[in-house]
């Protein structure tokens, strides 16, 4: 007899609003509203992580990715499809799509089931940023300035693309 | 509970980013789709990490998370080029590198 806690039912309400606001964004002929499901999806699995006492993970999520990738992608919705609205030339035939995401969505699902079934959670770590920044700078410092190093490339790389007299 | 149905949630995640690379043809609509994707294997990498008892892997999608943000900035500088040279956003129309 398992006992059903508070943070399970979260986890089954905000997966739902998870799952459902992904299949919105895959499936919405709105541009802008793909956008903006991607928000709620994303803040769900922000959800997730703090469910799963990743704190700092979950702070970053929504730094990084709500606050700051979404919103380069509504620029560039703006920038590339000047009235915006309803779009009839968005999809591809989608039962082979159908077929592949199922497969590896089942392969995926019934594979991970299969292997972490019997495997419960062990003294549960709380990810926070004090803990975390302790773990970056003493195990992991060499991908961190890696990490730094690929960041200035982007810089570089991204002014250079959008440089207007970009002689090929 | 067991985390299993974590990572559950992560395969369901993925594979809905996945159909949505295929079927969409928008390119700016792919890039979100890819977004779901690396969000569904960060969240997995998050449930491993408690699973193991240890805070690797919520380090390494600290890591990836920097690492799709810089993929972002890229990619949508590519868009805006490719749509100013070809005046489109779909990935169908850019096909210069076919035969």
């Amino acid at each position: 007899m398992t006992v059903i806690t508070l943070a399970d039912i979260m986890f089954g309400a905000v997966g739902l609003v998870a799952v459902g606001a992904a299949l919105a964004v895959v499936s919405t002929s709105h541009l802008v509203r793909a956008g903006l499901w991607l928000v709620v999806t994303l803040g769900a699995i922000a959800v997730e992580f703090l469910l799963l006492r990743a704190e700092f993970v979950a702070w970053v999520q929504v730094l990084i990715y709500v606050g700051a990738i979404v919103v380069l992608l509504l620029f560039a919705v703006m920038l590339t499809k000047a009235p915006i609205g309803r779009s009839t030339d968005l999809d591809r035939p989608i039962w082979p799509a159908l077929l592949v995401g199922a497969g590896s969505g089942l392969g995926l699902a019934t594979l991970f089931a299969w292997v972490y079934a019997s495997d419960g959670i062990s003294a549960p770590p709380v990810g926070s940023a004090e803990k975390l920044g302790q773990n970056i700078f003493r195990d992991w410092v060499l991908p961190f300035e890696v990490l730094s190093v690929l960041l200035l490339a982007a810089l570089v790389g991204a002014i250079v693309l959008s440089k207007k007299d970009a002689k090929s | 509970m067991t985390p299993m149905w974590y990572i559950v949630l992560a395969a369901v995640l993925f594979s809905i980013g996945a159909v949505g690379v295929l079927v969409r043809r928008n390119a700016i609509v792919l890039f979100m789709c890819v977004e779901l994707m690396l969000n569904a294997a960060n969240l997995a990498l998050v449930t491993f990490s408690r699973i193991n008892g240890t805070l690797d892997g919520q380090i390494m999608a600290f890591f990836a998370m920097v690492v799709a943000a810089a993929e972002v900035v890229i990619g949508l500088a590519i868009i805006m080029l490719i749509f100013r040279t070809r005046r489109s956003a779909s990935v169908d129309d850019a096909n210069l590198l076919k035969y």
